[in-house]
């Protein structure tokens, strides 16, 4: 059976031009970009070839880019490394409620160490509005944090406008683009954020390293002590190939964007086009066109959404779910939540992302697929048209009844 | 992260439907959590004769809700109570730890369906 892989937002295939940029500094020259030997020079440069590459991408410094092991590296870099650095000023941070669990539960844990939280709401589309942002913001306020776009409906959040609103009272804005760079374009400059978080393997690099753009002049205290590599901000001998790695993936990126997110963007509107007319009571989650070009996220009434992710797999497609049961915690997704969605219409909901290697035949592959997989699922569903879901019945238990067990055997 | 007997229950689930005139039905589960599980039963002379389900939920409720309708059928009422989570679970070669509440599900909507029979017995004498 032909697989098609439809979960690129969890990770892209390398591209075969950056593994071949990467294997030399495996192979020949495995120096350590610190020692003063020939070994360690010809290390130090690439090194410094690929800060200027990444540097470019999002049109930063390369004095501005500290390498990292990836997004959620980045994201508590930032987070902490900011308010650590700089609670002298304040304890107050503002993030969306929509934020990726790196960016999430690093504020819950700064929360346990004293700093307050305020959770921006998002309309029905996800959108954070930048008025909500005015009125969060107190004397107190140090650091505001959202994501660039959302990794599970793909909203494109207006961040240049909430930084600007950040940076008019002098406070510092983190944006959370591991989703966006290296496929829409960025510049941090006109954007105007602090600090900008990313991870190659989403944008067809490999593993294990990402970076952190930091605005020249932002003082971070680091999380990793030691050497004082990455001008002190982050300790520890460097990734070389897979700092290589970002540095290629950066340089593609640059050449291919455009092209890549035109083609996704017209298989994408395919896609969505295709499923909400082929599959009754279906609905388009995120907003329609302020999204990602990569992403289509749905949900289907009556059934849940990880049966139908292992049937499409069945299938021969790579999807996921914002679906409770795909979790550890059981929890539907708290993005879906924070659309307005019940929590019982948010167990239903399939993510397609696709990358540049898919094809407007795979496209038309799923769209026949796909109904076929909602209605068997269906079928097997006490809900349907006739006998819509109604949450808490009698019969029913309560919400929190032994999910949470975990009994093992 | 599932057994194959899960994936296999999963793909081909057996005694999916509704039985029209069924004797017991048990409804268990809530749609909040994902989870809805409706299962009718026949008997005859305290034998389960017919079982059917229809189940709301991920991999394993289905699969779990399709183990147990094998297990329950043709089973006394009194043996088919004492399935337990367990022995669904066992049954499929093992649950991922947090699916567990799946089984929990099956064995209590037969539970469930077979209460309900016994209660509708009650009213008739």
């Amino acid at each position: 059976m032909k697989r098609v892989y439809f979960d690129n937002s969890a990770t892209s295939r390398t591209d075969q031009a950056v593994i071949d940029a990467m294997l030399p500094f495996m192979k020949e020259h495995y120096g350590n970009p610190s020692s003063l030997h020939g070994f360690g020079r010809e290390a130090k440069k690439a090194m410094d070839a690929s800060r200027a590459s990444v540097a470019k991408l999002i049109n930063a410094d390369p004095m501005e880019i500290v390498f990292t092991s990836g997004g959620t590296e980045s994201d508590n870099l930032a987070l902490k490394g900011f308010v650590f650095a700089n609670k002298n000023k304040g304890k107050h941070i503002i993030i969306s409620s929509i934020e990726h669990h790196a960016v999430l539960h690093t504020c819950e844990y700064l929360q346990k160490n004293g700093f307050e939280i305020t959770y921006l709401p998002v309309d029905s589309d996800g959108i954070v509005h930048p008025e909500t942002l005015e009125k969060a913001i107190r004397p107190d306020t140090i650091l505001v944090s959202i994501m660039h776009a959302n990794n599970e409906i793909g909203t494109i959040e207006p961040i240049g406008e909430l930084a600007k609103i950040a940076s008019s009272r002098s406070i510092a804005f983190h944006t959370d683009a591991v989703q966006t760079v290296g496929h829409v374009s960025i510049d941090v400059k006109s954007e105007g954020v602090s600090m900008l978080s990313m991870s190659a393997h989403k944008f067809y690099g490999p593993k294990g390293v990402g970076a952190l753009y930091v605005r020249k002049g932002i003082r971070l205290e680091p999380l990793l002590h030691g050497g004082g590599h990455e001008r002190g901000m982050r300790s520890s001998t460097e990734n070389v190939p897979g700092i290589v790695g970002i540095g290629k993936a950066s340089e593609i990126a640059m050449d291919e964007m455009k092209t890549e997110a035109e083609k996704l963007t017209r298989l994408r509107n395919m896609m969505i086009d295709g499923v909400l007319k082929k599959i009754p009571r279906s609905n388009l989650n995120g907003h329609r066109t302020k999204r990602l070009p990569n992403n289509a996220n749905f949900r289907f009434d009556f059934i849940e959404g990880e049966g139908l992710v292992l049937r499409m797999d069945m299938r021969g497609f790579a999807l996921s779910t914002g679906s409770a049961c795909s979790t550890k915690s059981l929890e539907p997704s708290h993005v879906l939540i924070a659309l307005g969605l019940k929590p019982e219409q948010a167990h239903g909901s399939l993510r397609i992302s696709m990358g540049k290697d898919n094809l407007e035949e795979e496209v038309n592959q799923f769209i026949d697929a796909l109904p076929e997989e909602v209605a068997k699922l269906r079928e097997m569903s006490p809900y349907n048209e006739a006998n819509p879901m109604v949450a808490n019945e009698p019969w029913c238990s309560s919400e929190d009844h032994d999910h949470h067990e975990t009994e093992v055997r | 992260m599932y057994s194959d007997k899960v994936l296999e229950h999963f793909t081909n689930p057996r005694n999916v439907g509704e039985i029209p005139d069924a004797d017991g039905i048990g409804k268990v589960g809530n749609p909040v959590c994902g989870d809805v599980m409706f299962i009718y039963i026949k008997v005859k002379d305290d034998i389960i004769t017919d079982i059917k389900f229809k189940t709301l939920g991920c991999g394993a409720a289905i699969a779990t809700s399709s183990m147990i309708t094998e297990m329950a059928k043709g089973k006394t009422l009194e043996e088919a109570r004492k399935i337990s989570r367990g022995d669904v679970a066992e049954a499929l070669e093992g649950l991922p730890p947090q699916k567990m509440h799946c089984s929990n599900l099956a064995a209590d909507g037969l539970k469930a369906a077979i209460e309900d029979y016994e209660n509708k017995k009650k009213q008739q004498t």
